[in-house]
C-alpha cells in the first residue's frame, strides 16, 4: 500500500498527527484483515486447516489472531515511522474508513458468497 | 431458581460485556460529538480529558472480553458437532438450528456474520482509546483526527449492534445451554 507522509501543518505546536494517523490506519487494516481472512477460510479449505489453532473454536481461532498480530505489527510500524511527523490526515482517514467499511460488507456472508 | 453453567456464561458474555458496551457506546459518541468543535475541545478541562480516556479504555476491555469470552468459552458449546445418531439437537445449537430450513439462515446469515463482525470492535475501540489517552488536551489541534475518532466508535458501535442482535436471537433460537445446575435461590 502506498502511504501518504507528505508533511502537512495540522497543527501549530504539541504532539504531530504521526501518532494518531498510525492508530487510525492500523485499526483500519486489521479490521480488513478480519474479513479478508474469513473469506478465504471460507473458499479454501487448505487456508480453513491452517487457520484452526484451537480446535473447539475452529478456523475462527486463527482467522482472528493473525488479523491481531497483523494490526498491531502495522501499528508498531506505522507509529515508528511517523512518531515525529505530521501526514495527511484526511487521506489516512479516508483510506481507515473505507477499509472498515469494507471488513462490515465483506464479513457479510451472502457478500462473501460473491466471491 | 436455578441456571446452567452455559446459560450463566451467555448472560456474562451478552447481557454483561455485551450490553455494557453497547450502552457505553452510545456514552462515548456523545462525548466525542460534544468536543467536536475545537472551541470546545479548548474548554473542556484535564479531568474530563482524562475521564474520555478512562471511558473508551473500559469500553476496549468491555470489548475485548466479550469477543474473547464469544470465541473461546461460548461458541465451542454452540458448534459442537452432536454424536452420529443423535435425535434430540438441543445441546447443539448450530446442528439445531442447520436441521430446520426455518431456522437455517439464522446460522448460515447470522451466526457466520456476528463471529466475525463481533471481532472489528476491539480492535477499532482499542485504537480510539489510546489516540485520546496520548493527545489529551492535546486532541483539540487535530480536528481531523477527531473526526475520524467519532466514526470509528460509531462504526464499533454498529459493529456491536449487528453481533448483539444476532446473539440474542441465536440464543432465542436456539439457546446454548447445559453444564452443571447452579441453584440462585432454594426452592420452598
Amino acid at each position: 500500500m502506498s502511504v501518504p507522509t507528505n508533511i502537512v501543518p495540522d497543527h501549530t505546536s504539541g504532539l504531530p498527527n504521526g501518532p494518531g494517523a498510525a492508530a487510525i490506519l492500523s485499526a483500519g487494516i486489521g479490521s480488513f484483515a478480519v474479513a479478508f481472512f474469513a473469506i478465504a477460510a471460507d473458499k479454501s479449505s487448505f487456508v480453513k486447516n491452517l487457520f484452526v489453532f484451537y480446535k473447539p473454536t475452529g478456523a475462527l481461532s486463527g482467522e482472528t489472531t493473525v488479523a491481531i498480530l497483523l494490526w498491531l505489527a502495522a501499528w508498531a510500524i506505522f507509529d515508528w515511522r511517523w512518531r515525529k511527523r505530521n501526514v495527511s490526515l484526511p487521506r489516512i482517514n479516508v483510506i481507515a474508513l473505507v477499509l472498515l467499511g469494507l471488513s462490515l460488507l465483506l464479513t457479510f456472508p451472502p457478500i462473501d458468497d460473491l466471491f | 431458581m436455578e441456571i446452567a453453567t452455559r446459560s450463566l456464561w451467555t448472560l456474562v458474555h451478552g447481557m454483561g460485556f455485551g450490553a455494557l458496551y453497547l450502552l457505553a457506546g452510545s456514552g462515548a459518541i456523545v462525548q466525542l460529538y460534544l468536543r467536536s468543535s475545537t472551541e470546545a475541545q479548548t474548554q473542556a478541562s484535564p479531568t474530563s480529558h482524562r475521564f474520555l480516556g478512562i471511558y473508551l479504555t473500559v469500553m476496549a476491555a468491555l470489548a475485548w472480553l466479550t469477543v474473547l469470552t464469544g470465541t473461546y468459552i461460548i461458541y465451542p458449546w454452540y458448534r459442537a458437532a452432536p454424536p452420529v445418531g443423535t435425535v434430540n439437537l438441543a445441546g447443539y445449537p448450530r446442528s439445531l438450528l442447520l436441521s430446520n430450513p426455518a431456522t437455517r439462515q439464522w446460522h448460515s446469515i447470522g451466526m457466520e456474520w456476528k463471529e466475525h463482525v463481533a471481532w472489528l470492535v476491539p480492535i477499532v475501540i482499542t485504537a480510539a482509546a489510546v489516540v485520546v489517552i496520548r493527545y489529551a488536551r492535546d486532541l483539540r489541534n487535530h480536528p481531523q483526527l477527531r473526526s475520524a475518532l467519532l466514526g470509528f466508535v460509531a462504526a464499533s458501535l454498529f459493529a456491536a449492534g449487528i453481533a448483539g442482535f444476532f446473539g440474542a436471537m441465536l440464543n432465542k433460537n436456539a439457546p446454548v445451554d447445559g453444564g452443571q445446575t447452579i441453584q440462585l435461590v432454594q426452592g420452598e
